[in-house]
């Protein structure tokens, strides 16, 4: 109780300003804690039985909504249909929360109408130890220092701070080698679409006929045998193209003579940016919008950025057709496919 | 009787265990100098708790999940009741999600709190911190819990974005696909950046894996031990309080932990558990079945990080990418990616993180301070807080534009377009405007305190001169507006000392004097009592000139005095 | 169904699947173009109560003959689906100009659109109006139509169709109130900004697939609310409105003194 004697002098000493006469002082002192207010529960008996009888009450909320859960659990599993995982997951969170909330609402209840609110003063210290401590804990490292001999024996001290300093190696070159699998970043530079490759549908893998391709349309393509890849979805994640057919009047610019087929295009579908999939295709202005930050490309026009954060064209896949009249690429890309990376044009 | 009996009975079970831990770990210590401890009361202190809590939550909640959910990329077919995803090919993870959420009885409730709780953990963090920063509670001593704090928000941050990737969905799949670009536009190592966190080519097979233990082990164990930091710290440092009567800087006046606080801050930990519960109970958080199994082609319109991380989305859509992509000697620097993606974070993070120094520094202040200010009285400090906060909104807001113009049928790139504007027009706007209703605000508390209330009763006198009558504040009331000290620019000793020798750190003090001018040029002083009395003796509103905006070269002796003793005091 | 759900798995199924598609493809090719104009099978008065209601209400912009002029599209070939989509839809007629015409109550009554598909359709073969059969939800595969709306629709209309924003001004819509017949026809036709799924892209049985899969949104998110269903952004907001507003709510409780 030390702390109500703190409180008490505090308070006298703020007390007095207010009776002593002479110079007004340059600021106004801390006139100390304003008097207790006693609540309705302090002073009416009736009021302290009601607020009991509430905490119980909201304590009672609790347990039944406990049981709730349990009941909810039992009787009203996910099941089959939506319309039942939605009530399975609605009446034992609604059960969950009258449980959680029945206690807390007790607590802070009880905490503000039943427990004592007289203000408690605590003094505080400042943070810094004393002189004393201070001299004593220098003296305690200084004897610990001279006892280890580090200062005079310097041999020791390059021997053990060489050792620390190299050990983590152990375990940071092992782990370096590792985590980046063969760190071969010249995987960036191509895709598995090479001369002949067909064209095919994303997901199905289907061959795609140029005549199928009408004006309007968009297709969203995946090299042939992407799936026979061992890793078909790093590969996928690099080679996805979306090709459209313009009327040929309208296409402006390509990216290299011919690589077009009778007003086909076909560009990389990630975008230049980071990296999202560029697919939002306008057939009526032929630009193409990216969903994650709104880049847009002029299919009509080489792909070229007409707004956003892109800085370069979609790189744009060669096409032509087969023997069969299946859609085939002419080579791979011709640049580095995706965001730019530091070396991208080494 | 027997109730009694049975009391008794109990008491001498608990003296007894009491008795047995006592004499094994002397914790009668720890328990007598914890138990009445005491905390302040007041709302905005209650903000660091929902946070804690949440965090509880989140691990109570996690656990959970850890028992159903399976970190493997390995390709799996899904068969259960959701038509929608019967039958497709998915990757293990995905399917222990749809599992979780369709067929384990509460799996689902569960996901959503869990997912509910991440967003709400970090609003808190961010909300606790504003509290800190506008009532300047980081300056000395608690500067390094500052940090503590500032870490255990970047903390929440990883957290949050490896859970978020986590299902392997389209929606953060694409998420890590983005991250992957920033990390690539890098200089130099930008690629094998890369490919380290991918463990090779993006997306591969390791990085589910990998965020999982970041999630579940790496993050959370450092959250726990940085949070049992930060309430050390609070308990060595002992709560800041407000001013108000009887509040020093020498003492903290507020309820004993045991049991007040106890029943408040336990209760409410319940009280934001349950709603959370209710929030998933009838709120759905991400649907990962709608957004289907992760595949490197699809995007859905909408696809947007959680909110903590929509400034970083929002820059990346600002920023204009023409001539934005330099290629300096063949190599390329992407300043488009650079700039939005790890420049601009970079800076505001280091700055956040430095607030404290800075304004230390500044100030030029050595003194512990336990009051927290009222964000009106340090004006520039609120004014550059709500600056920050202003451009982070504009950035979050860029981040949601494409929701915004569908749902306020507007054009993407005009939002696109005012927003860049905004950017760089808003926050000097709202720290303007900041600064100026935090001096109106000051202006209006001496106003209160030299004329008290407006009763609204009209007196009229026999001269047929009429008067509203004032109720002056009783002293109380009146501490809380007198309370802060006046505060002043440091002075600027002269370049050249009285030998003429120039001064070492003459440029450094001249601009510390700089900010310092900024910081505290315009400024209300409170009121004094020889002011009060000269305001009561007149009886009249306009007795006194107003006290604002004073010139510096118009320091009373006293204050001069203050500033000598801090330039001395830096020296 | 349910069998053929599980047959899905097997590893033979892709194999087959696209054997049956390549058919299929080749099939649909085939019977596809041109579209004979008499699947309608519109009555001659059809077409003149058509042409009288498309000279009143459409001519000013399509000109008298339906060949378009600066600025309106030539209706030449669209055929009865589009007409069928523009007009039920309440995008046609329009009533000002904008970035893309909104949908709004139907201006015509089903009949009426019946006369005006008939005359248009008549004007040249184009793309007929899908029958019952073709769109209905219950013959089509929710999953797979998932798969093909993820690739081909979800990047404009969202993850489950309640629509996204495009370039100045144009959106593609919420399709949670269009039926199954107009998103079949959407498909084929691809009215304003959208592109072509010809059948040949996505077939009949696709399409079908699709319309089963936006069927299945009717039933809701087994979650609660879907908070719109836009992704993160409305599960950011309701968190602050929520979350911190009922907390910050419970705080000030928590702090306040008891009367």
């Amino acid at each position: 109780m030390s702390t109500e004697h703190s409180q008490s002098t505090e308070l006298t000493a703020a007390a007095t300003h207010r009776d002593v006469a002479g110079p007004l002082p340059e600021r106004f002192e801390n006139p100390g804690l304003e008097p207790h207010r006693p609540r309705l529960t302090d002073e009416d008996p009736g009021a302290a039985r009601r607020a009991t009888r509430q905490v119980a009450a909201l304590f009672g909320v609790s347990v039944l909504g406990t049981i709730g859960v349990i009941v909810a659990h039992v009787a009203f599993p996910p099941g089959d249909s939506v319309a039942s995982m939605r009530t399975s997951n609605l009446l034992l969170g609604a059960a969950l929360f009258l449980s959680l909330i029945g206690i807390g609402t007790a607590a802070v209840h009880w905490a503000k109408t039943l427990m004592s609110d007289h203000e408690v003063v605590e003094a505080r210290h400042p943070q810094k130890s004393s002189p004393e401590v201070r001299e004593g804990a220098i003296a305690v490292l200084r004897e610990g220092a001279e006892d280890s001999g580090i200062a005079r024996r310097g041999v020791l001290k390059g021997a053990m701070i060489s050792a620390l300093a190299l050990f983590p190696l152990g375990l940071a070159v092992p782990l370096i080698g590792e985590v980046g699998g063969d760190w071969n970043v010249g995987a960036f530079r191509h895709t598995m679409w090479k001369r002949g490759t067909r064209l095919t549908r994303d997901p199905s893998g289907t061959p795609i006929k140029a005549e199928d391709v009408t004006v309007g349309s968009a297709f969203h393509v995946i090299p042939d045998g992407l799936r026979e890849q061992e890793h078909w979805i790093e590969e996928k994640a690099k080679a996805v193209v979306l090709m459209v057919r313009l009327d040929p009047a309208d296409l402006k610019s390509e990216q290299g003579e011919g690589w077009s087929y009778d007003g086909i295009v076909a560009f990389s579908k990630i975008c230049t940016h980071v990296g999202c999939p560029v697919a939002l295709y306008e057939q009526q202005t032929h630009h193409l919008l990216c969903p994650c930050h709104q880049s847009t490309f002029d299919i009509a026009d080489g792909a070229r950025v007409v707004f956003g954060p892109a800085s370069r064209p979609l790189p744009q896949l060669p096409i032509t057709v087969d023997d069969e009249g299946y859609l085939v690429a002419q080579s791979d890309f011709h640049e580095p496919i995706g965001p730019s990376y530091w070396e991208r044009l080494k | 009787m027997s109730q009694n009996t049975t009391q008794s009975r109990g008491a001498t079970a608990a003296a007894a265990t009491a008795d047995y831990l006592d004499q094994r770990t002397g914790i009668g210590i720890a328990v007598k100098n914890f138990a009445r401890k005491v905390f302040p009361d007041h709302w905005s202190f209650l903000l660091g708790e929902i946070a804690l809590y949440s965090f509880l939550v989140l691990v109570l909640t996690g656990i959970f999940l850890t028992f159903f959910f399976v970190p493997s990329m390995g390709m799996t077919v899904y068969e259960g009741p959701f038509a929608p995803m019967d039958g497709v090919e998915m990757s293990e993870a995905f399917a222990s999600v749809l599992n979780i959420s369709f067929e384990v009885t509460g799996g689902l409730l569960i996901r959503q709190i869990h997912h509910w709780a991440a967003l709400l953990f970090i609003a808190a963090i961010v909300t606790h911190m504003m509290r800190v920063f506008f009532t300047g509670a980081f300056r000395k001593p608690r500067e390094v819990n500052w940090l503590v704090g500032f870490v255990l928000m970047l903390l929440g941050l990883a957290a949050g974005f490896s859970g978020y990737s986590l299902p392997d969905d389209v929606l953060s799949g694409n998420g890590l696909r983005i991250a992957d670009g920033v990390a690539r536009s890098i200089p130099i190592v930008g690629s094998y950046a890369s490919f380290l966190l991918f463990g090779g080519e993006f997306p591969g097979e390791v990085i589910i894996p990998r965020l999982y233990a970041v999630h579940i082990l790496l993050v959370p164990g450092l959250i726990l031990a940085l949070v049992g930091l930060h309430l050390l710290l609070v308990v060595l440092h002992k709560h800041t309080h407000y001013a108000g009567p009887g509040r020093t800087e020498r003492n903290v006046v507020g309820y004993p932990l045991f049991p007040v606080y106890v029943a408040k801050a336990g209760g409410f930990f319940f009280i934001v558990f349950g709603v959370l519960a209710l929030m998933g109970a009838t709120m759905t958080i991400n649907p990962v079945w709608n957004y289907g199994p992760y595949d490197p082609s699809p995007v859905s319109a909408g696809a947007q990080p959680d909110w903590y991380m929509l400034f970083l989305e929002g820059g990346l859509r600002l920023m204009p990418g023409q001539g934005t992509e330099w290629v300096i000697a063949g190599f390329t620097i992407p300043m488009n990616i650079l700039v939005p993606g790890v420049i601009i974070p970079g800076l505001l993070f280091t700055v956040l993180g430095a607030y404290p120094f800075v304004e230390a520094w500044v100030t030029g202040d050595r003194r512990e301070h336990h009051i927290a200010e009222r964000p009106r009285n340090n004006p520039v400090r609120t004014g550059v807080g709500v600056a920050t906060l202003t451009a982070f909104f504009v950035l979050v807001v860029a981040g949601s534009n494409d929701i915004l113009a569908t749902h306020f049928g507007l054009s993407i790139n005009d939002i696109t377009w005012v927003l860049r504007v905004a950017l760089i027009v808003a926050p000097p706007v709202a720290f303007w405007a900041t600064k100026r209703i935090c001096l109106g605000l000051q202006r209006k508390d001496r106003e209160l305190v030299l004329h008290g209330h407006e009763t609204g009763r009209i007196v009229r006198f026999a001269s047929g001169e009429y008067i509203e009558v004032h109720r002056p504040l009783d002293e109380y009331e009146r501490w809380v507006r007198v309370a802060h000290e006046p505060k002043r620019p440091v002075a600027l000793l002269p370049a050249y000392d009285e030998r003429g020798v120039r001064r070492k750190g003459y440029r450094r003090d001249a601009l510390r004097a700089r900010v310092s001018r900024i910081f505290f040029e315009d400024r209300v002083d409170p009121v004094t009592p020889a002011e009060l009395v000269a305001a009561q003796a007149h009886g009249e509103h306009d007795a006194l000139p107003s006290a604002s905006a004073e010139p510096v070269g118009a320091l009373p002796a006293a204050e001069a005095a203050v500033d000598r003793g801090a330039d001395a005091h830096q020296a | 169904m349910k069998a053929i759900a599980d047959r899905r798995h097997h590893r033979m199924a892709p194999v087959v699947l696209l054997l049956l598609a390549l058919l299929l493809t080749g099939a649909v090719y085939a019977a596809l173009s041109p579209t004979p104009a008499e699947a309608t099978a519109a009555s001659e008065d059809d077409i003149a109560a058509g042409a009288a209601l498309f000279r009143t209400n459409c001519a000013t912009c399509h000109g008298p003959g339906a060949e378009g002029r600066d600025g309106y599209p030539s209706l030449i070939g669209v055929g009865a689906a589009a007409v069928d989509f523009q007009v039920s839809t309440g995008r046609m007629p329009m009533q000002a100009t904008g970035p893309q015409a909104p949908a709004k109550p139907p201006v015509f009554d089903e009949e009426q659109i019946a006369q005006l598909a008939a005359y248009v359709a008549s004007l040249a073969p184009g793309p007929s109006i899908p029958t019952a059969d073709q769109v209905d939800p219950a013959g089509g595969d929710a999953a797979n139509g998932m798969a093909l709306f993820r690739t081909n629709c979800a990047m404009c209309h969202g993850s489950i169709g309640r629509g996204g924003a495009l370039t100045e001004g144009k959106y593609a819509p919420s399709l949670g109130g269009s039926t199954p017949t107009q998103i079949y026809e959407a498909m084929l036709t691809g009215p304003s900004s959208m592109p072509v799924f010809n059948d040949a892209n996505i077939t009949p049985e696709e399409k079908q697939d699709i319309i089963a899969f936006l069927e299945e949104q009717k039933q809701g998110s087994p979650g609660g609310t879907d908070l719109g269903a836009v992704g993160p952004v409305s599960e950011g907001l309701w968190v602050w409105v929520v979350g911190m507003g009922l907390l910050l709510g419970a705080a000030v409780w928590i702090g306040a003194k008891s009367a």
